[in-house]
């Protein structure tokens, strides 16, 4: 059967010269399927990502296909790409602090992914965004969404992002080291929360990190990237017993697992929308607004 | 309210710095050599006739009593009279100060306008050639003075393509079409170096925008690259752009008092040259005082108009 996503030989070069920075990697996503895409910072995740999403810079150069159920997106223009963008493929970012627009009320935002692949006015769409914005399990929506992006924790920040990212029901979710950037308890009610809204809508997923625990929550299958190379590719249980590149193998080393932390929720589990648990909003309110990282792998 | 007292805050700052500037403006003037009495009298008059012309004009008071008088007139709209025709300040500038401020709020105008896509373009293309010409292009602006380009476009369109007059003015009220015709060509040059700066500042503005996160989240939610520009690149860029538009406001002012004369436009520039020429000091100091003025309070309002842009300066004891 086809995937919602093939990527066949795809590689990625910038700039007069050339630079690569994909070499010809291939994996395919099927209808809900889960992969992780793990590497250090300068392996080729992101650009991967960024080149599915058709969000390269002017000066990257693409060759290969990648076939989003069946058609090819290489080389196709912004008008085409951007209708799936939002609508059938979604993005989470690394860096919640800076990935909302700061002059503008978190809930237009939300609300700006609902817009702009229909014909609805803001004004009938405040509901859905605060229903939106209570399954990320902010439990205040109707402050949160009339808040400023400066207002918020990284964590709601990351919450709001989520909720934008699903608003639409798309079947795939590319997640660009969504929890990089929070602090550990933050990370696994994220992680939660993300696990149970791509289950809920049967999204697809793409999950990047350079951390095989934190993939280990999300995914069953992972593909090892180094220098541009997908070199490894499995389920996450056997790699972690038998590691076949060296590179997996430090990976594996450095990897901490906590036993006390979820693994791979399975997807028909766990998927029920709208429903808040009471654990989530462990995290404090209105933590300070600092950006512990400063932009790292990109 | 946070914002309330920021705004009341910024206005005090505003009021001082008309102090400052009215004082220092008073002091400039008054000291230079060559009092009123020797434009009125000439520089061979009896000295009894200049001891007695001053104490008539109140110039025998010391400087600070004249600097209180001067200020206590502005506050209350009483600008004086002109040391030599006697006619009240007022009536000199106000019919001129029309023309000066139609000149300098369309060169404004003129210069957003060609510099914002300008600028967003040679910024979304930086990577590429055309990103580059739109860059050199209006860098080439900025070389050329205003009053040049203001030579050249009589030139051309005045005196050899007879599309557009030369110089001179009409009003507005008598006339909408003449006056946007008398308008075209020295804004257009006063816009011309303006603009070509603007377009700089707008391009490093939206160089910025388009590698801020926020803008690729728009971008990944569905948007079109100049749809997502308009819609929050341009709000974003906004902060940093009014700066510059108020500071470019004084060097506009500046130009204005240039392109006046190649025009020929009965403005304040122009006015100001005649009575710096003449000497008559009290029209002098009202000109410049207003031009200041003008300047000061629009740059009060840009920074205003960074608590409606930037909502996270709101509540904040600083401003900027």
């Amino acid at each position: 059967m086809t995937g919602v996503l093939e990527v066949d030989d795809l590689s990625v070069d910038f700039g007069r010269r050339r630079l690569p920075a994909v070499r010809g990697i291939s994996f395919s996503l099927a209808p809900g399927e889960r992969l992780g895409l793990i590497g250090e910072s300068g392996s080729g995740k992101s650009v991967t990502a960024l080149s599915i999403m058709g969000l390269l810079p002017e000066n990257a150069r693409v060759r290969g296909q990648l076939r989003w159920r069946g058609e090819n997106l290489v080389g196709r223009p912004d008008a085409v790409l951007s209708r799936l963008r939002g609508r059938d493929l979604a993005m989470v970012f690394q860096e919640p602090m800076t990935a909302l627009d700061p002059t503008m009320r978190v809930g237009r935002q939300v609300a700006e992914s609902y817009i702009l692949h229909r014909d609805a006015s803001s004004g009938q769409v405040r509901g859905t965004v605060l229903e939106a914005l209570g399954r990320v399990g902010i439990e205040d929506p109707q402050r949160i969404a009339d808040a400023y992006p400066h207002q918020l924790s990284g964590g709601q920040r990351q919450r709001a992002l989520i909720a934008m990212a699903l608003m639409n029901r798309p079947s795939l979710v590319i997640c660009d080291e969504p929890t990089t950037a929070l602090d550990v308890t933050v990370q696994a009610t994220v992680l939660r929360v993300l696990n149970r809204q791509l289950a809920s809508v049967q999204a697809a997923c793409l999950f990047i990190s350079h951390d095989l625990a934190v993939v280990a929550q999300v995914c069953e299958r992972v593909a090892v990237m180094w220098r541009g190379r997908i070199v490894e590719t499995g389920r996450i249980v056997d790699i972690l017993e038998r590691p076949r590149h060296p590179y997996t193998a430090t990976l594996v080393a450095a990897a901490r697992f906590d036993p006390s932390e979820p693994r791979a929720v399975p997807a028909d589990l766990d998927a029920e929308p709208g429903a808040v648990p009471d654990d989530l909003d462990a995290e404090p309110e209105g933590a300070p607004p600092t950006r512990p990282y400063g932009g790292e792998g990109r | 309210m946070a914002i309330t007292r920021q705004i009341l805050g910024r206005l005090t700052t505003l009021v001082a710095s008309l102090l400052v500037a009215s004082a220092g403006i008073f002091v400039a003037l008054n000291a230079l050599p060559g009092d009123a009495t020797a434009a009125i009298l000439g520089t061979n008059a009896d000295p009894a006739a200049i001891s007695q012309l001053r104490a008539h004009l109140g110039l025998d008071r010391p400087l600070w009593v004249r600097y209180l008088s001067w200020l206590h007139g502005l506050v209350t709209g009483n600008l004086g009279t002109s040391l030599l025709s006697g006619d009240p300040v007022a009536s000199l500038i106000w019919p001129r100060f029309g023309v000066t401020l139609s000149l300098v709020t369309l060169g404004m105008v003129l210069s957003v306008v060609v510099a914002m896509p300008l600028g967003m373009y040679a910024a979304v293309h930086r990577r590429r050639a055309r990103g580059f010409i739109a860059a050199t292009l209006s860098q080439l602006g900025m070389a050329v003075p205003a009053f040049v380009a203001g030579i050249v476009l009589v030139l051309v369109f005045a005196v050899y393509l007879r599309w557009l007059p030369a110089g001179g003015y009409t009003d507005l009220q008598r006339d909408p079409l003449e006056w946007f015709r008398h308008l075209i060509l020295p804004s257009v040059s006063l816009a011309l170096v303006n603009g070509s700066l603007l377009a700089r500042y707008v391009r490093a503005a939206f160089v910025e925008v388009l590698t801020e996160d926020w803008f690729r989240t728009a971008r990944a939610i569905g948007w079109r690259l100049w749809p997502a520009l308009w819609r929050h690149g341009v709000r974003n860029a906004a902060t940093s752009l009014i700066t510059v538009l108020g500071l470019q406001l004084a060097t506009v002012f500046v130009g204005a008092v240039v392109i006046e004369q190649v025009f020929a436009m009965p403005g304040l520039g122009s006015l100001l040259l005649d009575e710096v020429g003449k000497r008559d000091l009290v029209v002098v100091q009202a000109v410049v005082m207003l031009m200041v003025a003008l300047v000061l309070i629009v740059n009060a309002l840009v920074d205003v108009g960074y608590l409606a842009l930037d909502p996270r300066l709101r509540g904040r004891r600083e401003m900027r």
